[in-house]
């Protein structure tokens, strides 16, 4: 049971101790409102159809709010992506990283200023170092000129067991997040109980003070912040 | 898992390989490793637990519960269940996508841009 408790808690830790955030479905998945959606609302509320890129975990609720409204949705779930062991590699001094170029050559594909809207969600805080400045790079080229995108980074109070989210768009400014799970161990103990093991989902990779997020998009026109009560700074972005 | 027992249900086993066109008129299980394109107008294809396929898909309907790369341009309705690993363009009137299913494409839904066009 304790172990429960813990989880529960933490599954609060990394988002809001506000009243804007709510469990549902068990501790499983939480509602939060965030006012960079409902920015970005504005955009595909428009008749004109959209291009949208979303690089988060696959969300059967984004397609379906999307493809509802007549846009074109494409999904990419990048991290999984990052998670191929043949993109690992060693920089000039030995050190492990993950090589950019193959990770390029093998995901975001697009012919350039394809996208109005790229979701990024929670990406460059739980994205490998190396793959961080050149995923943000191509998704700049992918973008049209005043195309949007979305991206949420934690502040230094979320702490670093923060879990990592899937989003899904619910309403045009509530998202429900879903903890990511990478996988689950079954084994039988020694009084023939069955144990479920969970291993954690991504570990945050590190922490982006402002002006570490203004040089991050320092390609991109403007930049707005949006401050939330759950240690998550939006950050929406035009090119 | 194993497929429906239907009349007019065509299956490839798990130790079959495949590699070629396929087409048909009556509806399609591949639990095996079928790479090449597959054409099913006005029939379904089900990719089971097993299946892994490369190819185009052109089907009413199409369902995938296993790996499936490739387009897929079906006309009626695209499921993907939650052991689906899809890679590939999506092109369907309707689409259900369970909780864990992985995509990594294009979803476009054609009856709403024809109808659309239509008007």
């Amino acid at each position: 049971m304790a172990s429960v408790s813990q989880n529960f808690m933490k599954l609060f830790r990394g988002s809001s101790s506000g009243s804007e955030t709510t469990a549902t479905q068990g501790s499983q998945k939480l509602t939060r409102r965030s006012s960079g959606l409902g920015e970005l609302a504005r955009v595909w509320d428009s008749e004109t159809p959209l291009c949208i890129l979303d690089v988060g975990s696959t969300s059967p609720a984004n397609i379906r709010y999307f493809t509802e409204r007549g846009h074109r949705i494409y999904s990419e779930d990048l991290l999984v992506s990052s998670t191929d062991p043949g993109l690992a590699t060693k920089d000039e001094e030995g050190k492990p990283i993950l090589d950019s170029r193959k990770f390029l050559a093998e995901n975001l594909v697009y012919p350039a200023a394809q996208f109005d809207v790229v979701l990024c969600w929670n990406l460059p805080d739980y994205l490998d170092e190396s793959l961080v400045r050149p995923v943000m790079g191509r998704l700049w080229s992918v973008l049209k000129p005043q195309g949007m995108l979305l991206a949420f980074f934690h502040t230094k109070d979320a702490g670093p067991d923060s879990p990592c989210y899937r989003f899904h768009i619910i309403e045009k400014d509530v998202l429900e997040m879903q903890r990511i799970v990478l996988k689950r161990e079954s084994r039988r103990g020694p009084t023939g109980a069955v144990h479920t093991a969970v291993s954690d989902g991504f570990q945050l990779q590190r922490v982006f003070n402002n002006r570490h997020i203004e040089t991050l998009f320092r390609d991109f026109a403007s930049i707005k912040f949006f401050l939330a009560r759950d240690n998550v700074r939006e950050v929406l972005v035009v090119r | 898992m194993s497929a429906p027992l239907t009349t007019n249900l065509a299956q490839i086993g798990k130790s079959v390989v495949i590699k070629g066109e396929l087409s048909g008129s009556e509806d399609l299980y591949i639990d095996g490793q079928v790479e090449g394109t597959i054409a099913l107008k006005g029939n379904s294809l089900t990719v089971g637990p097993n299946g892994q396929v490369k190819a185009s898909v052109e089907a009413k309907g199409v369902v995938v519960q296993g790996k499936l790369e490739g387009n897929v341009q079906a006309s009626d309705r695209v499921e993907l269940r939650k052991s689906a690993v899809v890679n590939g363009d999506i092109s369907t009137q309707r689409i259900s996508i369970e909780e864990g299913a992985y995509l990594k494409g294009k979803v476009d839904i054609q009856g709403r841009a024809e109808k659309a066009a239509g008007k």
